[in-house]
């Protein structure tokens, strides 16, 4: 089974108590109006769908409640880290050394 | 000619009951209101995801970073209910009847929770508590003591959660 690990409830527990929520550190325009129809498209449709890493969203939602990011990799599925909402997106490479 | 059994001899290994119902609130604060809520409640809110805090008969279970569960015997429902200030923002909702308690007690009962968590049961510790999700239905599972859990489902899939624990519970003591 999938494990994910809560950066709230700081363990990590089954995917079952979990829901995706999409990607990640997707910020909405400051000034709609401003945008241009294709924009405003690419803001709400366009997502990176990446090959690999990928920064995305997901909700502790049968537990705290609480939504979080993660960084996943989409080919073989395993969690590089969970980090909690509002904090800076972490540059993957950088830790990868770090930790070597 | 099969005769059939349709009376099996009580569980040995874990008992099922529906708890009656007490008193039960759900608190929504900011966490750095904490101490002034635990000032007009008298009961200390825990700061951290799991844990409990007891103080006389009500229990305060921190479900979230700014979530509580707070259970009381019905005679103090009233006095939790005025308890806190108007001046402090909080969300305070009495949740007494959504959902259906169940008691769980016996040697084999993290046999019997295995049926529907898919969470290692057995590494909580007693005194703690969790919401986490029983056969696709959202509970809360809180260790009394080494061999005893309380189970807490919302009331209309408490129907589908006790058939399935009173059926894990028989298929146990059989020795299925």
């Amino acid at each position: 089974m999938l494990l994910i690990h809560c950066p709230y409830c700081d363990e990590t527990l089954p995917e079952p108590e979990f829901t995706y929520a999409g990607e990640a550190h997707v910020a909405r325009p400051a000034d709609p109006m401003a945008l241009s129809d294709e924009e405003w498209r690419d803001f709400l449709f366009v997502r990176s769908n990446p090959r690999g890493t990928h920064y995305e969203r997901w909700r502790h939602i049968n537990g705290c409640g609480r939504f979080f990011n993660a960084i996943r990799d989409t080919v073989t599925d395993k969690f590089a880290m969970t980090y909690r909402a509002g904090e800076p997106r972490p540059n993957l490479d950088a830790l990868k050394e770090a930790a070597e | 000619m099969t005769a059939q059994i349709h009376s099996f001899p009580p569980s040995p290994a874990i008992t099922v009951e529906t708890l009656p119902l007490a008193a039960r609130f759900s608190l929504r604060l900011r966490p750095e209101h904490r101490e002034e809520a635990k000032a007009a409640l008298g009961l200390p809110l825990p700061d951290r995801i799991g844990r409990t805090a007891t103080e006389g008969a009500r229990r305060a279970l921190c479900l979230g970073p700014d979530e509580w569960q707070i259970d009381a015997p019905e005679a103090e429902a009233d006095a939790i209910r005025r308890a806190l200030p108007r001046g402090l923002a909080h969300a305070l909702v009495e949740v007494t009847d959504r959902e259906v308690t169940f008691r769980l007690q016996g040697p084999a009962v993290l046999d019997l929770l295995a049926v529907g968590i898919a969470r290692d049961v057995s590494r909580m510790e007693v005194g703690r508590g969790t919401r986490t999700v029983f056969d696709g239905v959202q509970a809360v599972l809180v260790r009394e003591a080494e061999d005893r859990f309380t189970l807490a489902v919302w009331r209309s899939f408490s129907p589908h959660v006790e058939e399935l624990l009173q059926r894990g519970a028989r298929e146990i003591a059989l020795g299925l």
